[in-house]
């Protein structure tokens, strides 16, 4: 008994995010799903919840079949799911989320409501005034919230999408207590994380997934090592690289503090010489991100400084990095980096250092044309950005990049390109650290990560827990440290 | 300056304070129902086109029949269907609310006028007074809210209705979900898409009972662009009122009392009477201007008796699309 | 922005013509009357006659501020911003020429350029405000648009029944007409000015430069499709928007110049003839193209002058081109959404089949 999937495929356009999983989680049991970015496991669990429905493969629930079509057969099969970022209504009193959505008529009964919310909550632990706006809420207490909703509605599978982003070590304490004691009343837990350490305290079997595949089961506990292994593979390791001399000191960020979700405010210092590649890991959501929005200017500072090529940048506007010629390129490139609706050739104009007020669309055309072939995009000057690949998309982006770059910030360089792209990119970018250009990179990848960095720093809740000389670590190191485990314990101490 | 006051105090007699009441019916009825399309996260930007097209619907009904009931109907059914024609263009066809309500707005407006021109001076019967027995003869409550008649008495019910709805029932939560958090209610199983066409129908019908409200009871008649610049006033006065059916109606009744205001002016400031009746847009702004003022708000949060005064809802996802993937 | 093929064009105009007939034998009449009415009431019939100069000029004169306010709102539209305060920026621009008109005494030439200078200062700065409020503010420039129309409208009639109103008599008629010197100049009988007609042509055409050749119309146009992306970009997105409220104010305050001095002769209350709003159709219709806006808001000109003669000459109301007006930008809406509608559930099907 308990909860089977068969042969799920779901596939969006070319991609196939689900490729025939199987999985069977015990009732009463507590199953650890593991996997990197990309791995398959939200759209695998938007499947169960009803938000997208699986192509082919069958869902059966204590022996019975059951038909997914939408979030309402889910709740009503007893599925329930908390989503990383809890979909809660901010403005709502928590009273009200807590009612939202539950079957019945008309009738709103909030004192009845709160009393059975109230006693949910003794029996796990949690406590919130049921008349403050969720807004006020932490992130920890609206996933509190969720799960003594879902408890509510009658979940007898309870599906946790990375739940301890963003909370803090107190409320994760607390949500373990309540999940093994769900977990014992006979609920079936599904808890999908990428962080080792909890998987091992938490769950009692676990599967792994990779490129929308089962890749591995076992009955916990396992080593940290052979979870690494079966997440990331065995990565070999080739630095073909052409190693160029680090000049003088480029980016220096000094003890800043940055916030991510709701916790964690530690200082982080790096600096980075001209010509130096520093990549950035951690699972999604770890700090990375931020971190590069600091060093653009795209976020304020709370504390600490960071300064540019010796500029005291610090405070100071986007466009004030820019002109020192710090380049930030997002990971979203339609939503980031170009805009949908203008051509190759605008989008040189846009970029291009020509800023007569009059276009010359003669020249424009004719820089485009060179630069598509030069770069190799697969388009014309007058195709429109959405029309090109993400590929090209990327390569596009690089070709627009100022002759002048100091610093190059980027977020997943190659996310979505095929190989022969994602080599050319890296050659293109590795060419230009030969003009001093230093280039600080956060990626999912640890291949990527290992071959093209100089140095590598490990991001894990909102802090760097780990640096490492990309020529001297390997796969294992950085897989336990992207997990919160260090092989080094003074590294891990005080993270938990 | 003595002149503002004395237009001021004349203001609070009974039979003026009666009037303004008997006078916000149509108002009322239209701001509840933006209120309630907005609420579920589409803008009606129709409403005085739609408004203005009901109130001749209603109008013609009822003078065709002499029924003057049937012309309510009639008005809700044309408001109901403009606002399903933004509701299928929005969920459908993925068009811009905006836009297509802005077109409406100048259709509908002209449509009215080509149509009601053989009808501009008719009167048909209006609605019969009813004083509600006993209520009536409370001093100074009496006669100004239960002297009045039937549409009246109803727009306060559809005030009140609207409130108990949206704040004290299921159905009202899940209203104010579809436009909080589209995603957040398709996950907890709410048809949002369905929904939002039930509502927009609804508030549109409750648009176009405002607009035979007027034609049939606050001005009896039909002339050229009757309801002229009362749909603008309902959006204004859904923003002034914070999204909140409450204060929206007690916006709708500043309104009354300003124009109220405005009239006892003129007398002793003839040219002033021309500018008061804007005020209410300027107030809109200056009430934009407050709820979106981060460091006020900021500030506010030490009193939060002064902050639930200056709360503003506006629903998050008011005007954007949903689309289940 | 696609623009139209030939599909496109065929439905609009059939349902406008369906509709007017339809109406038209509601109401009762010949639908062939009218619509010939229309076109004799702004072109003559046969159109362009001679001898009919002077309705031919009334029209190109309607023309004038609806393609001026058409020109000003390609801009924000572009810029991504939904600039209904169109109407009162046509406004302070009349308001702002009145005030020229009335109190400054010059030679002809310069107070005519002075009226035009300070039409486009007018409109300037109230469509400036929408942005500032909108910027600065957070208020959607649609409410504070809509606002601020309104506030302009009030305070025109103040002024007309106050301290401009006319000697004697404080009716909401008007001011008293403006000194000959301060009037648009115009060939003989008509109100036809060849001035106002150079003014509109060389603001489309300057849109349409602007947005063919600068590289400010190309961020403009960058703005208005991905703020975060031109932000990122480097792009002063606040000033872009409020450089796109300022052009289109000013334009739209010529328009209210032209009216105020090329066509009313004084300032009535209202104005603008509600050629803003009429404008934001025609820029809907035309798919925010330059080029179109000449023969869509000629069309469209043509339809408001002729229509008014329907109420003198058939007893029908003057709305019918005002109802023609709306069908035809609605049914283009629906008509291209629909086509769009199409197009992705095809390719969805298709691609579900393939992989199905």
């Amino acid at each position: 008994m308990g909860l089977e999937l068969r042969n799920i495929h779901k596939h969006f356009g070319p991609v196939r995010a689900n490729d025939g999983i199987s999985i069977t989680v015990e009732t009463g049991t507590l199953h650890g799903l593991l996997g990197e970015n990309g791995a398959g496991k939200s759209t695998l669990m938007k499947v169960l919840s009803g938000f997208h429905s699986a192509d082919s493969g069958e869902i059966v629930l204590d022996g019975k079949k059951i038909k997914l079509a939408s979030p309402d057969d889910a709740i009503e099969a007893g599925i329930g799911m908390l989503h990383q970022d809890p979909l809660v209504f901010l403005p709502f009193s928590v009273i009200d989320n807590f009612v939202l959505g539950s079957p019945g008529g008309w009738r709103l009964d909030r004192r009845q409501a709160t009393a059975e919310m109230q006693e949910l909550c003794d029996r796990y632990g949690f406590s919130f005034d049921p008349h403050t706006p969720s807004r006020l809420l932490t992130v920890g207490e609206r996933q509190q919230l969720e799960i003594v909703r879902l408890l509510w509605l009658g979940a007898r599978v309870l599906i946790l999408d990375e739940p301890t982003t963003g909370i803090s070590a107190d409320q994760r304490a607390k949500l373990f207590a309540a999940l093994k004691s769900l977990s014992k009343e006979g609920m079936s837990v599904i808890f999908v994380s990428h962080k080792l350490e909890e998987v091992a305290d938490l769950c009692e079997r676990v599967t792994v997934m990779k490129r929308g595949k089962v890749v591995g089961e076992a009955d916990m506990p396992v080593p940290p090592e052979r979870l690494v292994e079966m997440m990331f593979g065995q990565a070999v390791q080739i630095r073909d690289r052409k190693e160029v001399a680090h000049g003088k000191s480029r980016l220096t960020v000094d003890s800043v503090r940055m916030a991510t979700g709701l916790l964690s405010e530690e200082s982080t210092s790096l600096e980075v010489n001209a010509g130096e590649v520093i990549g950035l890991a951690g699972m999604e959501g770890s700090g990375q991100d931020t971190f590069l929005r600091i060093c653009s200017g795209m976020r304020s500072l709370k504390q600490g400084s960071v300064t540019v090529a010796g500029k005291d940048l610090t405070g100071k506007h986007y466009r004030d990095f820019l002109a020192a010629d710090v380049k930030y390129l997002p990971a979203g490139r339609l939503e980031e980096g170009l805009i949908e609706g203008l051509t190759i050739t605008e989008h040189f104009v846009l970029s291009g250092e020509d800023r007569s007020f009059f276009i010359d669309w003669a020249q424009a055309r004719n820089r485009a044309v060179e630069q598509v072939d030069h770069f190799a995009i697969k388009g014309t000057e007058a195709s429109t950005v959405e029309s090109l690949s993400g590929g090209n998309q990327q390569r596009l982006l690089l070709a627009m990049l100022p002759h002048e770059l100091s610093v190059l910030l980027m977020e997943h360089p190659t996310r979505g390109l095929d190989i022969e792209s994602a080599d050319w990119v890296w050659e293109q970018l590795l060419a230009r650290r030969e003009d001093g250009t230093s280039i600080v990179f956060a990626s999912a990848d640890l291949d990527e990560l290992l071959r093209y960095s100089d140095r590598i720093l490990v991001f894990f809740s909102g802090r760097v827990i780990g640096e490492l000389d990309a020529s001297s670590t390997n796969v294992d190191e950085i897989g336990l440290l992207i997990g919160g485990r260090s092989a080094n314990p003074e590294l891990s101490e005080g993270s938990q | 300056m003595s002149g503002f006051f004395t237009a001021f105090v004349d203001m609070f007699d009974t039979a003026t304070i009666a009037s303004i009441v008997a006078g916000s019916s149509a108002l009322m009825f239209a701001t509840m129902g933006e209120t309630i399309n907005e609420k579920a996260g589409v803008i009606n930007l129709s409403v005085d086109g739609s408004m203005m097209l009901a109130a001749l619907a209603g109008f013609v009904i009822a003078f065709q029949t002499d029924i003057v009931w049937l012309g309510f109907p009639a008005a809700a059914a044309v408001g109901m269907s403009v606002a399903l024609l933004i509701a299928f263009a929005s969920i459908k066809l993925s068009l811009n609310q905006v836009a297509v309500g802005f077109v409406l707005f100048a259709l509908c407006t002209q449509l009215s006028r080509f149509l009601g021109t053989n009808f501009v001076g008719r009167r048909p019967v209006g609605v019969p007074t009813w004083e509600i027995p006993g209520l009536s003869s409370i001093p100074f409550f009496g006669p100004v809210f239960f002297d009045h008649n039937l549409v009246v008495y109803l727009s306060y019910l559809t005030v009140i209705a609207t409130f108990l709805f949206m704040y004290r029932t299921r159905k009202g939560l899940e209203l104010q979900g579809i436009g909080e958090r589209p995603e957040a209610a398709h996950s907890r199983g709410i048809p949002v898409n369905k929904l939002r066409y039930f509502y927009t129908a609804l508030g549109g019908a409750l648009i176009g009972i405002g607009g035979a409200a007027f034609s049939l009871d606050v001005k009896l008649g039909w002339s050229d662009r009757l309801t002229r610049n009362l749909g603008w006033i309902v959006l204004a006065i859904v923003i002034f009122g914070g999204w909140h059916p409450l204060r929206a109606a007690f916006g709708v009744l500043l309104f009354g009392a300003l124009q109220a205001y405005a009239i006892n002016l003129v007398p002793e400031f003839p040219s002033l009477s021309q500018v008061l009746p804007s005020i209410p847009f300027p107030a809109m702004i200056l009430a934009l201007v407050i709820v979106n003022w981060k460091r006020l708000l900021k500030w506010l949060d030490r009193y939060p008796f002064l902050r639930a005064i200056l709360r503003s809802d506006p629903p998050t996802a008011i005007g954007t699309r949903f689309k289940v993937n | 922005m696609s623009s139209y093929r030939l599909t496109n064009l065929v439905l609009p105009i059939s349902v406008v013509v369906a509709s007017a007939v339809g109406l038209l034998v509601l109401a009762g009449t010949n639908p062939w009357d009218p619509l010939q009415l229309i076109v004799e009431g702004s072109i003559g019939w046969p159109p362009f006659e001679a001898g009919k100069s002077a309705k031919v000029g009334d029209t190109v004169m309607v023309w004038v501020p609806i393609a001026l306010a058409s020109a000003g709102l390609i801009v924000t539209f572009n810029a991504g911003m939904w600039n209904i305060g169109i109407e009162g920026q046509i406004i302070m621009g009349a308001i702002a020429a009145a005030f020229v008109a009335r109190e400054v005494s010059a030679p002809r030439p310069l107070l005519v350029l002075l009226t035009i200078l300070a039409g486009a200062v007018g409109g300037l700065l109230w469509g400036l405000l929408v942005g500032v409020l909108r910027t600065a503010g957070g208020v959607n420039e649609i409410f504070g648009g809509l606002g601020l129309d309104f506030v302009a409208i009030s305070f025109t009639t103040y002024l007309i029944i106050d301290p401009w109103a006319r000697t004697g008599v404080a009716s909401t008629s008007g001011t008293d007409i403006f000194p000959d010197a301060a009037l648009l100049p115009s060939s003989s009988g008509t109100r036809l000015s060849l001035l106002a007609i150079a003014i509109a042509l060389l603001a489309i055409g300057g849109v349409w430069i602007l947005f063919r050749g600068t590289l400010y119309g190309l961020k403009l146009k960058a703005v208005g499709a991905n703020l975060r992306s031109s932000f990122l970009m480097g792009i002063p997105t606040n000033r872009y928007l409020l450089g796109a409220f300022m052009i289109c104010g000013a334009l739209a305050g010529i328009g209210g110049t032209v009216q105020a001095t090329g066509f009313h002769f004084k300032l009535i209350p209202a104005i603008s003839g509600g050629y803003g709003f009429l404008a934001i159709l025609v820029v809907l219709l035309a798919r925010y193209q330059a080029f179109w806006v000449i023969p869509i808001s000629f069309f469209f000109a043509m339809i408001a002058v002729g229509s008014s003669q329907l109420d003198l000459r058939l007893d029908l109301n003057s709305a019918l081109g005002g109802v023609l007006q709306g069908v035809l930008v609605l049914s283009a809406m629906f008509g291209l959404g629909w086509a769009a509608y199409r197009t992705k559930r095809q390719l969805q099907e298709a691609s579900g089949g393939d992989s199905g």
